[in-house]
């Protein structure tokens, strides 16, 4: 089911040629009525063609300027309607690599089932995505489940952990409240049968395409208030436009409408209207390429406010599986000895706990594995029964498991249990760790310490988070003390441990009444509430429909740790719109200092002192100013499609580092910018 | 809403009464306790005639007096009509008015660049003052027309200057009015006139 | 510039930086309704004012039933003061026997202007109203504009520091206590202390007085114009006498600077030796327009609890008025390049620079500090005419008010005036740090942009139309009296003015026109009242929404970086709307001026 996407270059052939043909469709003035600046640049453009038309019928001079201004106008709105053509591009080349990701599974549909058990059936393998509801399929050990279903025969072992967060298997059996299995869950031991309950094509993958794919794209709040600010300021610019010809007569130096057209786009906030819509698309099409399918975008800026993360334990903080840390061995049994013996059983024992033991007793003891099939020896296969696994080797019986299920084999072999191993055992518990109980035949030989392993790097990304104000709650099932220890391990701010669902759900409350906005993974169905609940829910593509249905992303990687990159995604967007807002406004100073003098210094040469950038003519001037205007739009693109870069500060260094790049810089770059084009265009004969 | 009608028209009544009518009231009543001549505007009064106020500069024109600075407040410091002259600095009608003055004060002190206040307008109109430099360009024509010695001058000047307020506040000043009084009483000149 | 003129400035800062905290700490204990010292005092007068006015004071208004009452009390009293002056002639207190204020276009924009907040005047005031006009019309609304001001702030301030309500408190109670509490034991005070300086309080008629020296000017013959007799020699008349207005004038004097409100007693307004006779009155006037804009910025930072988010906001205004004054110092002090023979240096003798519209005793440097002051506040009172002042002194109080007024700003008015601001700015620069932009724990979202855009939008929106259309058409140009560059100056001013109940003019367009009384109305009541709707929605917002926590990814609002984005934003958002504008009225002028052009 995964099927990692690799960031796409921003300039892909493909999709700028259709870009670009995109560009002119929505040139349609009911698409442009939703951008009221891009808008207010196409009457402008459409008003300069007409006077141009006249002008050519009836000969007036000034044509080659008026011209080229009527041109730049047009490319204005061309290269915004571009911007937003090459972001949609690239969200429908994403829906088609999602398309081809839905690799299959290859479930074991049931085409004939004589009779109970497994072996009268008949089976065909089947895609996962050709099964609909009702189809009956067959899950041996080893197997994925290939879709939620029911349970309807059997009992098994299954290794929810990437799901559920709990390390330890759970059985599945049918009937009663633990038939219900999950697609993406692995069953470990036994077989079962299972009764699909969703049918292909209502998976969320299905309605993600259509979600990217789709045209109507709903604008999200923060996106709805940008446009409002920028229509305000584009009257504010109209108005003071407009107002500025009166003025002008007054001094008795009245404009040309190219003149005041020019200088009316040059102040509206074309830069970011012109790339506010490529924005948002840019930042669903960040999410899909982290493979997660966002319900809508408000989601996704919604996790850019997050205030508290909510992080399972396993999967997310700890690796999905525990490992083998030590030897503990009983009083008179030597430490090779124990570890001998746990690697003996563990040798066939292919779950990630087993081969720790393994790769422990190998680095640690130096014992190699060894390949015991000429040994004649017999292995026992945990079994959610016994709950315990081991081997019969050369008359030896060597078991290991969980402390009760290891202390009642003992006594059944007429063996005593020191009272050691007690002590042992809890002392294990309650820093964090599981006891594994070695036995040989009746005699309890020590104890394997099972650790959960703090996956490397987890420290450092929650510091990250502190920083940007978000507070990180690791969630398990676990002991208070355990849970305390991993807690202080992991760097995490709190935990809630012995969580039940219901413990979850009143934590995203509290904190939700505080004014708090919460974000947790989720995937079983006693999630869903909790999910929903949640500001931003992310389910994980493995849960169950239920928990899908309630969240409003899922993550088709399953990996839990993606919320942290999706609340990266979410400040990034925003902080891309509010970059590029501060930057084309920021712009404007310039753009006055190059036209306001070119406007009046004909009729006040001394209004040259205004030249700060001492461009050549008036004209020239203005037409550098406009094509500045113009060609930022393009050059901008690649950080609207990309995001700006996100750093893991706090705001007020964040913002001083933006002002500083986007204000400050955006007061700077266009005089330079606007005199290089002076330079060119008077070079080269344009002005 | 009706309630608010009610209220706004009843608020606006009783709050005229309390802050427009017993207030001021309360105010002129004190005031005319505390400070009695300062309250109605520091009358110069000499033998029962009001000759003005020391707060409202008067227009002087002959030689033997120290002009006040030119006023367009009505015909020239009119007290029932205080104004500036509203010119801009690049009004020609400002340029040519200031040349002019500048030009009448230079024939009796030539040479010597005029005190900028002698040839600009007050804002009020009736500013009873000119700056210590005014005074003193005017000085040597006062004390020729009046046949006294500069030094003399000088130091009623001095008596009629007034420093910066707690001695920083504000610019120093020369009463025009009173020194002109008191000109008049120490210095009487038999042969200045009083208007041409 | 001198050392001593610097002094005078920063002094004053000063005085302002140390009256902040004790004003804004008082400010919010009254409008919290906690104890004050004044209660014994205070408490049973207010008890018996909502017992005759009928107010429930512990009835809760939402921001809707907050605004109508605002403007219920709004129209009443500008229509109880047009009453009064179109029958002055029938009232008391009027020993000069004025008549009717007319033409009654004249009187509406008298009304208007005074119910503002503006004090515009198309009038002179010793001329045309009588004692009992100037105080119970005039001076009332001195008053009671400014306590609605102040109401509106603390409304906007409730907004931010409620949670989850639906209330902003009682636009009565607000109101009452504003008026009590907070302007009128300042002004019994500050009236006495000018009084103390001089400023005139009196009811008698205007006095005569015998001139020292009588002079002979062309008499005026009954058409208006200069009398010429049958020899072709100027009919001249002997002016022998001087008549000196008088009037209850300390007592409005101080509520004007202390609700900066800026209409004068006397049509020279503070420059009037009976308004301001000592450079300490010119202080305590200075200070007066301050103290209340000042003391918001705490009374703001005490209510919404982050007390260095109120100095933040401080820290902005103080700069911005800093670089105001500086520049019009600067311009002043340099004087005036087209005047040959004339010693404009300063020195130890004079203060020098541009004299013109200005009085002696309070220099250049009071007379720029006032310039700066009265308009960074929505005041409008002058000490020196704004007309006469260099191209650039004249432009930074021009700009001063082109920026809304927020640099301590009109009491209430300069304190919601910089809130709309800070939701912008907050709103742009806050979407840089990743998160919904927050205020103070209150995300600001579209509904709160948008009513913020219609406040910004109705400024240029009055002053630009109206301006554009003076100056292109006869009815408007004619009343220029400074021609060139700076009659569009004159113009603009105008309306920015009264678009942001300022009140101070270039004096020397004539404003008594039919065209100058109306428009100039309708952009007072718009700049006001179309302001107030959209600001009083955007605190009914805030006061609904949930308080979201301070964290280290919250937008900051309390450090140097606020303030400098702060002011940023101000001065870009009013520099991008004005510059046009501004680069042909002061700018030209002041480079023309620069090239020895005279008009």
């Amino acid at each position: 089911m995964t099927a990692k996407t690799k960031k796409k270059a921003v300039w892909d052939w493909g999709i700028v040629r259709r870009a670009i043909w995109g560009a002119f469709v929505k040139l349609n003035p009911r698409k442009m009525m939703g951008n009221p600046v891009m808008f207010v640049v196409e009457i402008g453009s459409v008003i300069t063609t007409a006077l141009l038309l006249r002008d050519v019928i009836q000969g007036h001079p000034g044509l080659r300027f008026n011209l080229q201004i009527t041109l730049w106008l047009w490319f204005t709105v061309v290269f915004a309607n571009f911007a937003e053509a090459m972001a949609e591009g690239r969200g429908k080349a994403q829906a088609d690599t999602l398309r081809k990701a839905k690799t299959e599974t290859l479930a074991n549909l049931i085409v004939e089932d004589q009779a109970p058990g497994i072996e009268g059936v008949k089976t065909a393998e089947t895609p996962a995505s050709k099964l609909r509801k009702g189809d009956m399929v067959l899950v041996r050990a080893g197997e994925f489940i290939p879709g939620d279903g029911e349970v309807t025969e059997g009992v098994a072992s299954v290794d929810e952990s990437a799901i559920t967060g709990e390390s330890a298997p759970v059985i599945r059996e049918s009937g009663g409240d633990r038939s219900a299995v999950t697609g993406g869950t692995r069953v470990i031991s036994d077989w079962i049968k299972i009764c699909i309950s969703s049918n292909p094509g209502e998976t969320f993958l299905d309605r993600m395409i259509a979600l990217v794919e789709g045209a109507e794209r709903q604008k999200t709040p923060n996106e709805i208030a940008l446009n409002i600010l920028l229509a305000g300021l584009t009257i504010i610019f109209l108005l003071a436009v407009v107002t500025l010809q009166p003025f002008a007569i007054y001094s008795g130096s009245p404009q040309t409408v190219f003149v005041l057209v020019s200088l009316l786009v040059c102040l509206i906030p074309t830069t970011i209207g012109g790339l506010l819509s490529a924005i948002g698309i840019a930042g669903m099409d960040r999410v899909i390429q982290h493979n997660v399918l966002a319900m809508s975008g408000r989601a996704v800026e919604a996790a850019g406010d997050v205030n508290t993360l909510l992080l399972d334990k396993t999967g997310t903080i700890t690796l999905g599986n525990r490992q083998a840390v030590e030897f503990i061995p009983l009083p008179g049994i030597e430490e090779n000895e124990i570890a001998d013996a746990a690697q003996l059983s563990s040798l066939s024992d292919e779950t990630p706990e087993g081969r720790s033991i393994v790769v422990l007793a190998k680095t640690k003891y130096g014992l190699r594995g060894r390949e015991l099939a000429a040994h004649e020896a017999h292995f026992i296969p945990f079994s959610a029964h016994t709950r315990m696994s081991g081997v019969d080797l050369n008359g030896r019986s060597i078991r290991k498991g969980a402390a009760d299920a290891i202390v009642e084999y003992i006594i059944s072999q007429e063996g005593t249990v020191p009272k050691e191993l007690k002590a042992s055992v809890e002392r294990i518990s309650s820093t964090g760790g599981t006891p594994l109980v070695v036995a040989d035949r009746n005699r309890a030989l020590g104890v394997i310490h099972l650790k959960d392993i703090v996956k490397g790097g987890m420290r450092e990304r929650f510091d990250h988070l502190r920083q940007m104000g978000i507070r990180t709650v690791m969630i398990t099932g676990d002991n208070p003390l355990t849970a305390a220890a991993i807690a202080r391990e992991a760097g995490v701010d709190d935990f809630l441990a012995e969580a039940k669902p219901q413990d979850k759900m009143d934590l995203i409350r509290r904190e939700q009444a505080q004014g708090k906005l919460v974000a947790m993974t989720g995937d079983g169905t006693n999630d869903a509430p909790a999910l929903a609940q949640a500001d931003v829910g992310v389910a994980m593509n493995t849960g169950t429909m239920p928990a899908k249905e309630a969240g409003n992303m899922v993550d088709l990687d399953s990996n839990p740790t993606k919320l942290i990159e999706i609340v990266e995604i979410g400040k990034q967007l925003l902080m891309t719109r509010g970059a590029l807002t501060t930057f084309s406004i920021a712009n404007d100073v310039a753009k006055y200092f190059a036209i306001i003098p070119a406007m009046f210094a004909g009729t006040f040469p001394v209004l040259n002192a205004l030249n700060i950038m001492r461009l050549r003519t008036p004209e020239s001037a203005v037409l550098s100013a406009v094509i500045f205007n113009a060609l930022i739009i393009v050059a901008l693109i690649p950080l609207a499609l990309r995001g700006v870069k996100y750093r893991p500060l706090g705001a007020a260094a964040l913002l001083r580092r933006n002002l500083w790049v986007y204000g400050v810089g955006g007061i700077i770059i266009p005089f330079i910018g606007i005199k290089l084009i002076d330079m060119l265009i008077t070079r080269i004969g344009l002005a | 809403m009706k309630k608010n009608v009610v209220t706004a028209v009843l608020m606006t009544l009783v709050t005229t009464v309390l802050l427009g009518i017993i207030y001021p009231l309360v105010v002129t009543g004190i005031a005319r306790v505390l400070f009695p001549h300062k309250a109605d505007g520091q009358l110069i009064v000499v033998n029962g005639k009001v000759l003005g106020s020391r707060l409202i500069g008067q227009a002087f024109s002959g030689p033997g007096y120290f002009h006040s600075r030119p006023s367009a407040a009505g015909n020239g410091y009119d007290a029932s009509n205080s104004n500036g002259s509203q010119l801009g600095p690049t009004n020609r009608q400002l340029i040519d008015r200031v040349k002019g003055d500048v030009a009448t004060l230079q024939a009796e002190n030539p040479n010597v660049p005029v005190p900028i206040d002698l040839v600009t307008a007050s804002a009020s109109g009736l500013d009873p003052h000119i700056t210590p430099a005014a005074a003193a360009f005017q000085l040597p024509r006062v004390a020729k027309v009046r046949g006294t010695n500069e030094g003399d001058l000088r130091s009623l000047v001095a008596k009629h200057t007034e420093g910066r307020q707690f001695g920083f506040l504000g610019e120093s000043r020369v009463n025009v009015l009173e020194l002109n009084l008191e000109l008049d009483e120490k210095f009487p000149a038999q042969r200045h006139a009083r208007a041409e | 510039m001198t050392a001593n003129g610097w002094l005078q400035i920063t002094f004053f800062l000063v005085l302002i930086f140390a009256v902040t905290k004790p004003m804004g700490v008082f400010m919010a204990h009254v409008f919290s309704r906690e104890r004050t010292f004044m209660d014994p005092v205070l408490r049973p007068m207010e008890r018996l004012l909502y017992h005759i006015t009928g107010v429930d004071e512990n009835h809760e208004m939402r921001w809707t039933e907050y605004a109508v009452s605002m403007l219920l009390f709004s129209v009443v009293s500008m229509l109880l003061l047009y009453l009064i002056e179109r029958l002055q002639g029938f009232l008391p207190f009027n020993p000069q026997q004025l008549g009717a204020v007319s033409p009654p276009h004249l009187a509406f924009n008298t009304a208007a202007s005074f119910t503002t907040n503006t004090n515009w005047q198309n009038y002179s005031g010793e001329a045309t109203m009588s004692y009992f006009t100037q105080m119970a019309g005039l001076a009332y609304h001195n008053f009671v504009s400014a306590a609605v001001g102040i109401a509106l702030a603390i409304a906007f301030i409730r907004g931010i520091a409620r949670r989850q309500m639906e209330t902003i408190g009682n636009f009565w109670v607000d109101l009452v206590r504003s008026c009590l509490w907070v302007l009128l034991p300042f002004c019994i005070v500050g009236a006495l202390l000018l009084v103390s300086q001089g400023v005139v309080q009196n009811l008698r008629p205007y006095d005569k007085a015998a001139l020292v020296e009588p002079f002979q000017v062309q008499k005026v013959g009954p058409d208006g114009k200069p009398m010429v007799g049958p020899d072709g020699k100027p009919v001249m008349d002997t002016v022998a006498e001087q008549t000196i207005a008088q009037g209850p004038v300390a007592s409005q004097e101080i509520i004007k600077e202390f609700g900066t409100n800026g209409g004068g007693f006397f049509n020279a307004n503070s420059a009037h030796p009976f308004e301001n006779p000592t450079p300490f009155s010119n202080l305590i006037e200075l200070f007066s327009i301050f103290t209340i804009g000042a003391g918001l910025t705490y009374t703001l930072g005490r209510m919404t609890g982050s007390e260095r988010h109120g100095w933040a906001v401080w820290a902005a205004m103080a700069i911005l008025f800093l670089a105001g004054v500086t520049a019009a110092y600067w311009a002043e002090a340099h004087g005036n390049p087209l005047l040959p023979g004339v010693d404009q240096r300063a020195g130890a003798l004079q203060p020098g620079g541009n004299m013109e519209g200005k009085e002696v005793r309070l220099g250049i440097a009071n007379s720029s500090l006032f310039a700066t002051v009265t308009t960074d506040a929505s005041c409008g009172a002058i000490n020196g005419w704004h007309d006469s002042y260099t191209p650039l002194g004249g432009m930074v109080p021009l700009v001063n008010i082109m920026l809304s007024e927020v640099i301590f700003g009109g009491v209430g008015a300069g304190m919601y005036g910089i809130l709309i601001y800070v939701v912008l700015a907050v709103f742009i620069a806050g979407l840089m740090v990743g998160r919904t932009p927050e205020y103070l724990g209150k995300k600001i979202e579209a509904y709160d942009v948008k009513m913020a855009m219609l406040v910004a939008l109705v400024f240029p929106l009055v002053i630009l139309i109206f301006t554009g259309i003076s100056v292109v058409k006869g009815f408007g140009t004619s009343s220029i009296s400074n021609p060139g560059p700076h009659g569009l100056t004159q113009i603009l001013y105008a309306f920015t003015s009264q678009a942001g109940n300022n009140g101070s003019a270039f004096g020397g367009l004539t404003g008594n026109t039919p065209w100058y009384n109306t428009s100039g109305g309708i952009t007072m009541l718009v700049g006001r009242f179309f302001m107030i709707i959209p600001m009083l929605g955007i605190a009914g917002n805030l006061a609904r929404k949930k308080y979201v926590p301070p964290s280290l990814g919250t937008f900051p609002v309390t450090t140097p970086l606020f303030t400098v984005l702060l002011m940023g934003v101000i001065l870009i958002v009013g520099a991008l709307t004005f510059f046009p504008a501004l680069s042909l009225g002061p700018i030209l002028e002041h480079l023309l001026m620069s090239a020895g052009k005279v008009f």
